[in-house]
């Protein structure tokens, strides 16, 4: 029989869907508490330097305005660095804002204006009066890639990459070779959301902190850590997050200042950043690559080699895995990798959808269709021949690995079998058409999170986790799964998250939140299930006496006996019995933390292929992008249609770093040009054509008991190169430069 | 080198005025500033906060609300210009338990994920339906493109309101 809460894997629309379309769903700048007051920030207009003096005195004598905030009058905060490091700091010292006269890079905030509405701030930071005295600064990362260096294992989870083998032998060997070098400017995340907080000062230090993060309790550890509160004097809410993409895995300067503002002011303060100033803090790093492939006379590869060189800030490492892909995706003895940083004077780069794996993959997968021409083989073909089914990178087997099934049900759909190998040969009237492909595989990681279920008096569930909903469909696949372990239709249970009094979450990020709450939302609902089956065994009711957890189930509102369904007590019921307004329990995150510990068994990844269809006039070299067909294993999939709509995103994402994306720097200045959504250009409605998305089936009973991997970055890698691939195709000019503008193709 | 930053700041200070503004079909008086936005006006003063701030430069699209039934950037326009207009906002046109056809499609179709463009481009498609213009899908993708999604959600909202569209032009004929 079929459940009426059999979820999990059903297409189920956003239960957050309402607030959101109806414009209820509150955001960080959207909680209008009672005598706001406004802070603007003044950013720094050099690059390096020091500020000489701040003329403050026309400001604060404007009726309304009530505090500059410098590094003249910051009172005595924390002073190791420790204190400013939040969960995702790599190694180095933190900025401190408004710490000192010096200047590190260009818009660093120097100032906060506070005044009684956002106009007056505004206007008043536009008067303040800064002098600085600037000095020679470097932004130029080809101008000092001798300097570059290996950067160690600050940040949490980074690993400088392995080599293995003989690169040199393996290039010998060879019969056919490529060499390419390939470069990426600096890109900025801009979600639709700029950073904002608002802190609702509620007396005697106690603030609630409205902030825009991916997580909670990473803003409340650096305001903890900084200011000296406790952890219940700041407490940390994100109810909704307008875009991520990495940009709020660290906490930015607003929440720092709107909190110093409160905490001076004891007034409640509002800091929202504009969009030049979203230019202004972490960024995917300008990246320059080189790629060296031999394959035998079979195509198969004899040696690979990957170097990549990154840009950092002064003050720390930014690290991210870029080159690691490229000694896994492929079957290949003789892998050489290499991972520099150069130092230079901007801010430090931020993890970005799909860090590392977005420039690697791009790197690594143009120059594999390169390798396609240079053997004389298909670039599908070319790919199956060094199919890899053990991960020799970490020598382990996989946990499972579906990526050969998204090679041939991607071609499948898109026609690729139709296409003819020479650039230039396949045409739409006057127009050039090309088809190029590549793939790509990210990590599935799950991470230890709390979750705490409750079920009250009236038979509703609510179950919460202090995680995030950046739109990655948080609140619903949690709903799902909390709905069928507990057999309760959708509506009567809740899913409540980012709130720094819930239970602790990571950070939502990585692709890990669908598999690190999701299966932490099963083991919570278990342990209800066990409090309600022990209140239950209290009840006058036989049936359930001696019974073990294991032999009842929850279906329709009800715990049964799996022998004999006829047996079974309304949920409601049990809670009604017990005389407490709700039966609650929550998981354990202490075996999950001890498998963090042991050395992992398999390995653990997602994977996908990507199939694009170009058509390009050949006057103008306009690109426009048709067809995509994005074929992802990522284990079992939670629901179809949030699923699907992330996967489109990221193909969105893909056509934006192939044909739009970068920020693009004025080396003379130190800054950057474009800081805005007119001069920084994403994909718009009229760029996206037909995206196909499949999902092939991959069970994985190893990877976590629910069998998901996650799906934030996996849809991305890929699409960029088989656009620069299909490119090529069409017009015969391989772009290694990314992203590829007409200027390029001309 | 010592460099000196921004001009000298003017003597005063413009004083705040009455502005009278009409919205969702109910009359407001707010004392603002001459250059208060309306875009500002409804988020900061009427906690209308549906209508999102993504750029504050008319570049995004997500502040799109209906000035006598046509959209334009809340942006762009300050507060003052409105007097005597009919403005209508995402809060007016459906609520939870009532939504309007497009917000059913928005969500029927998953037409956005963080959700924050989500208001304008809803607001947006009611204005291009209200225009007549948008027939076929190539139409309502050129004229959405003023309306960034950065989740990507494009596809999603073309088929959303290609649904409603297609019942208004049923309609018609």
């Amino acid at each position: 029989m079929t459940l009426q809460t059999n979820y999990i894997g059903k297409p189920t629309s956003r239960v957050d869907g309402p607030a959101k379309v109806t414009g209820t769903a509150k955001y960080a700048a959207e909680y209008n508490v009672p005598n706001l007051l406004y802070g603007y920030v003044v950013s720094s207009t050099i690059t390096k330097g020091k500020i000489i003096k701040i003329d403050t005195a026309p400001v604060l004598a404007l009726p309304g305005v009530h505090q500059v905030f410098s590094h003249e009058n910051v009172p005595s905060l924390a002073l190791f660095d420790r204190s400013y490091k939040d969960m995702l700091a790599p190694g180095g010292s933190p900025f401190r804002p408004l710490h000192s006269a010096e200047i590190k890079y260009s818009q660093q905030p120097v100032a906060l204006v506070v005044a009684d509405t956002f106009e007056l701030a505004r206007y008043a930071a536009s008067i303040l009066r800064i002098e600085y005295e600037e000095v020679a600064f470097e932004t130029e990362l080809r101008k000092h890639l001798d300097d570059a260096y290996e950067p160690g294992r600050g940040k949490i989870g980074f690993q400088p990459p392995k080599s293995r083998g003989n690169f040199g032998k393996g290039w010998k060997e060879g019969v056919a070779h490529v060499e390419a070098q390939f470069s990426h400017h600096a890109q900025h995340h801009n979600p639709m959301e700029n950073f904002a907080t608002t802190v609702e000062w509620l007396g005697d230090k106690n603030l609630n902190i409205y902030d825009k993060t991916q997580g909670a309790f990473n803003s409340q550890q650096v305001v903890t850590g900084i200011f000296g509160l406790s952890k219940e004097q700041a407490r940390v809410i994100s109810k909704y997050t307008g875009g991520g993409f990495g940009s709020g895995l660290r906490p930015q300067y607003q929440l720092f200042l709107a909190v110093l503002a409160s905490l001076e002011l004891e007034r409640s303060v509002r800091v929202s950043l504009t969009r030049e100033q979203m230019f202004s803090f972490g960024h995917r790093p300008e990246t320059l690559q080189h790629v060296a492939l031999a394959t035998a006379a079979d195509g198969s590869l004899t040696s690979i080699n990957h170097v990549a060189v990154a840009e950092t800030s002064q003050f720390e490492d930014f690290t991210e895995n870029v080159v690691g892909w490229s000694g896994m995706l492929y079957d290949c003895k003789n892998v050489q990798l290499g991972y520099r940083l150069a130092k230079l004077d901007v801010y430090t780069p931020l993890d970005m959808r799909a860090p590392g794996a977005a420039l690697g993959s791009v790197a690594l997968e143009i120059a594999m269709d390169e390798m396609a021409y240079a053997a004389g083989l298909d670039p599908l073909e070319l790919r199956l021949r060094n199919y890899s089914d053990r991960d020799q990178a970490q020598d382990l087997p996989f946990s499972s690995k579906a990526l050969r099934k998204c090679y041939h049900e991607g071609a499948a759909k898109f026609g690729w079998e139709q296409r003819t190998a020479e650039p230039g040969s396949m045409r739409d009237g006057n127009l050039l058409v090309g088809w190029g492909m590549a793939g790509g595989v990210w990590d599935a990681t799950k991470l230890p999170a709390t979750v705490k279920a409750s079920l009250d008096a009236d038979g509703h569930l609510t179950v919460s986790s202090g995680t995030n909903e950046i739109g990655t469909g948080t609140y619903t696949i949690m709903t799902q799964i909390a709905a069928e372990s507990m057999g309760l239709p959708l509506e009567a249970v809740t899913f409540v998250l980012g709130d720094t009094t819930l239970p602790v979450s990571p950070l939502q990020g990585g692709s890990w939140t669908a598999a690190s709450v999701g299966n932490s939302v099963v083991e919570a609902c278990t342990k209800l299930g066990e409090a309600l089956l022990k209140q239950a065994q209290k009840m006058d009711n036989p049936a359930f006496s001696g019974v073990k957890i294991e032999e009842v189930e929850f279906a329709n509102g009800q715990m049964r006996l799996r022998a004999d369904a006829t047996q079974a007590i309304v949920l409601r019921d049990v809670v009604q019995a017990s005389g407490e307004p709700s039966i609650e329990a929550e998981n354990s995150t202490i075996m999950a933390k001890l498998e963090m510990l042991k050395p992992p068994k398999y390995s653990m990844h997602a994977h996908n292929a990507v199939f694009v269809e170009v058509k390009v006039d050949p006057d103008l070299m306009t690109v426009h992008v048709t067809r995509v067909v994005n074929a992802v294993a990522a284990g079992r999939i939670l629901n179809p249609k949030t699923a699907r709509s992330q996967v489109l995103g990221s193909v969105v994402w893909g056509l934006g770093m192939a044909l739009m994306e970068e920020s693009v720097m004025d080396h003379r200045f130190g800054r950057y040009m474009n800081k805005s959504l007119a001069e920084y250009h994403v994909p718009v409605n009229a760029d996206i054509h037909d995206i196909d998305v499949i999902f092939v089936s991959e069970e994985d009973d190893k990877v976590n008991p629910l069998g998901i991997k996650g799906l934030g970055e996996v849809g991305m890698l890929g699409v960029a190169a088989a656009v620069a691939n299909a490119i090529y195709h069409a017009t015969g000019k391989r772009v290694r430069d990314m992203p590829i503008t007409i200027d390029k193709l001309l | 080198m010592p460099q000196v930053t921004q001009a000298p700041p003017p003597a005063t200070l413009a004083p705040t005025q009455a502005v009278s503004l009409h919205i969702n079909g109910q009359a407001h008086t707010l004392q603002l500033a001459p250059w208060t936005t309306l875009l500002d006006a409804l988020r900061e003063y009427l906690d209308l906060t549906g209508t999102k701030k993504g750029c504050d430069h008319g570049q995004c699209g997500a502040c799109t609300v209906l000035v006598d039934g046509k959209r334009i950037n809340s942006c762009l326009s300050l507060a003052v210009m409105q007097e005597g207009t009919d403005i209508q906002t995402i809060e007016g046109m459906g609520t939870e338990g009532s939504l309007s056809p497009l917000q059913q499609a928005f969500i029927d179709h998953d037409a956005f994920q963080c959700g924050y463009c989500t208001p304008g481009q809803i607001c947006s498609a009611q204005g291009l339906i209200n225009e007549g213009k948008a027939k076929t899908e190539a139409e309502v993708r050129e004229l959405m493109s003023g309306n960034v999604c950065r989740c990507g959600a494009y596809s999603n909202i073309l088929s959303a309101v290609m649904e409603v569209v297609g019942k208004e032009l049923k309609i018609e004929n």
